[in-house]
């Protein structure tokens, strides 16, 4: 058990390089040397500040040597500073905005396994019925949907129309004198929609993946052996069947991880929300280059680490490789 | 991919009747067919369906709602909607094809290498397939057009480069388990080159997955340039693309919801027909590999 | 906070409210006395004398003399200074306190922007003297003279005033002013009708379509006059395909001004023909103007030798087509549609348009301070003296420098100087009137519009009346009565 756990650790690490690896390569798609493009169009650089950088990227150096000093400082987090008016130290201001994705994301993984679950399960139950039927549909328009056009008609019909929902940041302006349950329900009305509608590719794909999986198991023999032994067929779903059924679902929450950290990128701006995706959106139109590319080693870290623990979880949760392991 | 494949004879060898008996069975599948082909008909017909020229600004029609004259309003420069939505399908097909053209070209090439040599070619195009997947595809797509511009070439081959992961997959399944067949034993025993094997006997009857998998790709990639053309890093305007219509959508959000609503619909439709179409065809390759 | 050394409208705004200078103009663009409360041009116009006022004091207590005029003065011209408007101050030859309320400043030659350029803003000596301005404590704590006291500045957020109450010229009647700095017009705009903000400018589609309903009328006073400043298109003149004259003048006609008004600004603006503000007494009206007419456009090019030989729909001259980039800055919708109908005009006559918009940093340092650019896309504000030196003048072509376009006249550069240096406004005029004439012969810019400026202020507050110079010149002036008063202490 632990032994597995610590081989798909081990056999993650090369891949952490990896991402250091292609990470460079992206750095080295620029035209002209990287340094130039991005002191020439960078204000704040003096000819004192070029040579600095110049130095930080060992550019006077050959391109392994380079490629190691990259790979070494990112282990280290160390990504330079903004080229931003702020000029503040890009992993400064990376930790500040994670939180608030992270925050997202897990709200969308709670809706997603909220709401999917029980819909894969009613349809693997009530196969071919209108329930079914209808959330075949749904499902199929689910991975059809341009989300970001999904997120213009909610904020036109619950924001601008409606004037239920505000349609934009993560508070309202008078935050502070908000009592706090105003506060705590100012906050609610602003994750609303973002989290609703971030979740809803996930949603169409999670519960057709359950449902999947739930007629699977259904249709094993150890639930028929249940049903023969007379057991109740609510006892038999719930009971037998369910249990199984879950398995995979860390693990799938797991590997959504890339998915919402990348459409992080488009919410978090439709929606004014600063995570790390609207910094991310906003160093790409700025071409604030030492902030592009902390948030790419990192969010591939993150997912890096989103896999490993769906990885780590399945074993623990799998009996087959526990006892396999146990042996 | 266990199970027994009705498209494929006992020698493993694609049987495309049979394929074509299944694929007409299936309904949606042909629903999906017909908007696909549909939408090639808009796209290469534009200049005669668009009712105007999508560069045409109309000062006395600025943002102006669904009308006789123009069915699907204006925008903000006083441009026909109907016709830049029209126009807008040229360049999702075009970013659609070719996006998913160069993935499944790297695809095919790293599955087939990793599938019929094995051993340590398969461990390292799959560590390297590994590596991909670890970056959210988006950001990296993001930074790399953030290094180089937003041209619409950049476009198609970043969204290209960074979508193979999934077909060299499938290839390599096939070959794995079409490369001890008894065709190819045969092949090779008659002393044909790898070379050959690989493209004469084995590919041909492996591109079937590949199908289905470069059909939802186009849909893949008609969302993915949507989304960063509405993000203003992608096609820019004024060329019309569905994804910058939808920008003047998001501008002018209290004032013209119809800037919102068309483009966003043009994409659902095209996105779900080419889904459909590849599920369509992913049943009729094997009923039994239905996703359900 | 010091706007003597910063570029930015918005430090400029809120400088207006805790700064004063010598002078400043009254609602009708006459220069009247704010420090100074009179002043003497001697008779050979070579020197002015201020007489200060006597009962004005610093934020911090401390009374305004002649010494901070001076102390000013230097700081301006002091080349470690990282101020872009030294130009003026530059001409003085000296400068004197006569005692403490007196301030004399003397001139080589007449310099008729002398009086008003006396309108910066006056900075503490004793706070000052001896320092490095970019480390003092008073750029994110001003200290001035003005009728507002600095409070607060939280970053990205707010920035907080009080009334002065030693104003000298009387206690501002709005107690409290809060600066909101809100980055997203969407945004902005819903504060603006929730309630959040009390004045706010307005885009022309918001004039024209979202603020007519009856609810937003009771609440809210719209204005609209004309902005101090135009939008042009300006040809890097350095290219040679620009430095043809008929080049320029084809594409001037080949742009229709009137489309981009009436579409870019919903009707909401006016032709702008040369670089001075209709109405004012410089303006002369009597220049080449250039009405939209494509056909005179391609006879200009096909005359300059651009014509389109292979039948592609773009002309060509010696083997090369007419392309080139039209470079703008991020951020400014107007200028990106402008861009779009300009490149839409100029494709009818066989030229071919790239659009390039570029982060307003990297604009700036890379592109335009380089002359890295075949044409750009830009806006003026312009001040109310005619004087065109800083931008027209041949000599102004350094990399920081604004002629950056590289434009060298000397009948220009002789009349910009007669102009400036002479206080006779009849003559001045005659200059201007010519330089006007040969900016429009030349087409150096494409001038492009001049826009309305669309102020929207709550409807409580009473005292605001539109003039020449606007409406912000009364602000302390402005109040609200008690019953409709919102934000009591």
């Amino acid at each position: 058990m632990l032994s597995h756990i610590v081989k798909r650790i081990l056999l993650s690490l090369p891949l952490l390089i990896g991402i250091t690896f292609v990470s460079f390569l992206v750095i080295r798609l620029a035209p002209g040397e990287p340094v130039s493009l991005q002191t020439d169009l960078n204000p704040r650089v003096s000819a004192a500040s070029k040579a600095q950088l110049r130095h930080l990227y060992g550019l006077d150096e050959p391109l392994p040597v380079q490629y190691a000093k990259w790979a070494w400082r990112s282990f280290r987090l160390d990504f330079g500073r903004s080229f931003s008016p702020d000029g503040r130290k890009v992993t400064e201001k990376i930790a500040e905005r994670i939180p608030i994705t992270i925050f997202l994301s897990l709200l969308e993984m709670l809706v997603i396994v909220l709401i999917a679950i029980p819909i894969g399960i009613l349809s693997a139950t009530r196969q071919y019925s209108l329930f079914d039927k209808s959330t075949t549909i749904f499902v199929f328009l689910g991975f059809a949907m341009p989300t970001f056009w999904l997120a213009l008609l909610c904020m036109n019909l619950f924001g601008v129309h409606l004037g239920w929902l505000p349609i934009s940041g993560l508070q309202s302006m008078n935050y502070a004198q908000l009592s706090m349950g105003g506060k705590i329900l100012d906050r609610a009305q602003h994750l609303i929609m973002p989290v609703l509608v971030g979740a809803f590719g996930g949603l169409a794909g999670f519960s057709r993946y359950m449902r999947s999986n739930m007629l699977e198991v259904i249709r094993q023999d150890y639930i028929r052996t249940a049903r023969a032994k007379g057991l109740s067929e609510r006892t038999v779903i719930y009971k037998h069947a369910l249990r199984n059924a879950l398995l995979p679902v860390v693990t799938i929450l797991g590997l959504s991880v890339p998915g919402l950290i990348g459409g992080g990128v488009i919410f978090e701006t439709i929606f004014a929300i600063p995570g790390m995706g609207q910094l991310f959106y906003g160093s790409v139109m700025s071409r604030d280059y030492p902030v592009i590319m902390g948030i790419l080693v990192i969010g591939a870290a993150l997912t890096l680490f989103g896999n490993l623990l769906a990885d780590i979880s399945y074993a623990l949760v799998d009996p087959r490789i526990r006892v396999a392991k146990e042996r | 991919m266990g199970g027994i494949v009705k498209y494929k004879d006992t020698a493993g060898r694609f049987r495309g009747s049979v394929f074509w008996r299944h694929f007409q069975k299936n309904k949606l599948g042909l629903v999906g067919a017909g908007i696909v082909l549909v939408l090639a008909a808009i796209a290469l017909l534009a200049p005669v369906l668009s009712p105007y020229d999508p560069s045409d600004m109309d000062d006395l029609h600025i943002l102006s709602t669904p009308s006789r004259d123009h069915w699907f309003g204006t925008d903000r420069l006083g441009r026909d909607v109907l016709s830049r939505v029209i126009w807008g399908s040229r360049i999702s097909l075009l970013v659609g094809f070719i996006a998913v053209g160069i993935a499944t070209l790297i695809g095919v090439l790293l599955g087939a290498l990793a599938g019929y040599y094995g051993r340590w070619v398969d461990s390292l195009i799959m560590r390297f397939v590994d590596l991909m997947l670890c970056f959210p595809t988006f950001f990296l797509i993001l930074a790399v057009i953030a290094f180089l511009e937003p041209s619409i070439w950049n476009i198609m081959v970043v969204i290209g480069a960074t979508g193979w992961m999934g077909v060299a997959r499938l290839v390599r399944a096939e070959f794995l388990s079409l490369k001890e067949r008894e065709f190819v034993l045969s092949a090779r025993a008659l002393g044909a080159s790898d070379l050959r094997i690989i493209s004469r006997h084995i590919l041909p009857n492996a591109l079937a997955p590949v199908l289905v998998s470069a059909t939802l790709g186009v849909a893949g990639a008609i969302l993915t340039e949507s989304a960063l053309s509405f993000l203003g890093i992608g096609i820019q305007p004024p060329t019309p693309s569905w994804g910058n219509i939808l920008t003047g959508g998001k501008d002018n959000l209290e004032i013209a919801w119809w800037l919102s609503f068309f483009p966003g619909l043009a994409i659902l439709v095209t996105v779900l027909g080419y889904n459909l179409l590849g599920e369509g065809i992913r049943d009729a390759l094997d009923p039994r590999l239905r996703q359900e | 906070m010091i706007p003597n050394i910063t570029g930015d409208s918005a430090s400029h705004e809120i400088g207006g409210l805790l700064y004063n200078g010598l002078v400043k103009y009254d609602k009708d663009y006459n220069i009247v006395g704010d420090l100074a409360k009179s002043w003497e041009i001697s008779p050979d116009e070579l020197s002015i004398t201020f007489h200060l006022r006597k009962d004005v004091r610093w934020h911090d207590g401390k009374e305004f003399t002649a010494h901070d005029v001076l102390f000013t003065y230097r700081f301006m011209i002091d080349p470690k200074t990282p101020t872009p408007y030294a130009g003026d101050f530059l001409l003085v030859k000296k400068a004197e306190v006569l005692n403490r309320y007196a301030f004399k400043v003397s001139y080589e030659k007449p310099f008729a922007p002398a009086l008003i350029s006396w309108g910066m803003w006056i900075l503490p000596q004793h706070l000052l003297e001896g320092k490095d301005v970019r480390k003092s404590p008073l750029n994110r704590n001003p200290v001035g003279t003005g009728p507002y006291l600095f409070r607060q500045w939280k970053t990205g957020e707010k920035i907080e005033l009080e009334a002065n109450p030693n104003y000298f010229e009387g206690r501002p009647y709005v107690q409290k002013v809060l600066y909101r700095i809100i980055p997203d017009s969407a945004t902005l705009f819903l504060e603006l009708k929730a309630g959040g903000v009390d004045w706010s400018g307005l885009s022309p589609m918001q004039y024209q379509r979202q603020t007519d309903t009856g609810e937003f009328r009771r609440k809210f006073r719209k204005y609209k006059y004309l902005a101090s400043g135009y939008t042009y298109l300006g040809f890097n003149l350095k290219d040679p395909r620009f430095q043809d004259k008929r080049v320029r003048q084809a594409l001037a006609y080949a742009v229709d001004k009137e489309e981009i008004i009436k579409v870019v600004l919903l009707g909401l603006g006016v032709e702008a023909t040369g670089p001075y503000k209709p109405d004012t007494w410089v303006y002369n009206p009597h220049v080449k103007r250039y009405p939209y007419d494509p056909e005179r456009a391609r006879e200009l090019l096909a005359e300059a030798g651009w014509k389109d030989g292979d039948g592609d729909g773009i002309v060509e001259k010696d083997g090369q087509p007419f392309r080139f980039a039209i470079l703008t800055n991020q951020g400014n919708e107007e200028r990106k549609m402008t861009a779009e109908i300009i490149q839409k005009r100029l494709e009818r006559i066989g030229v071919k348009v790239e659009i390039r918009i570029a982060e307003w940093a990297s604009f700036i340092n890379f592109f335009i301070k380089n002359r890295r650019f075949e044409t750009v896309l830009l806006g003026w504000s312009t001040g109310q003296d005619p004087d065109l030196y800083e931008i027209w003048h041949s000599s102004k072509t350094l990399p920081d420098e604004f002629n950056f376009i590289s434009y060298q006249d000397p009948r220009v550069d002789g009349l910009i100087e007669e102009g400036r240096h002479t206080f006779d406004r009849k003559r001045r005029k005659a200059c201007y009137d010519r330089i006007q004439q040969i900016l429009a012969e030349d087409v150096p810019y494409l001038f492009l519009y001049t826009p309305f400026s669309l102020p929207v202020i709550h409807a409580r507050f009473k005292g605001v009346e539109p003039a020449p110079a606007g409406i912000s010149y009364n602000f302390i002036k402005w109040y609200v009565p008690q019953d409709q008063q919102r934000y009591k202490e």
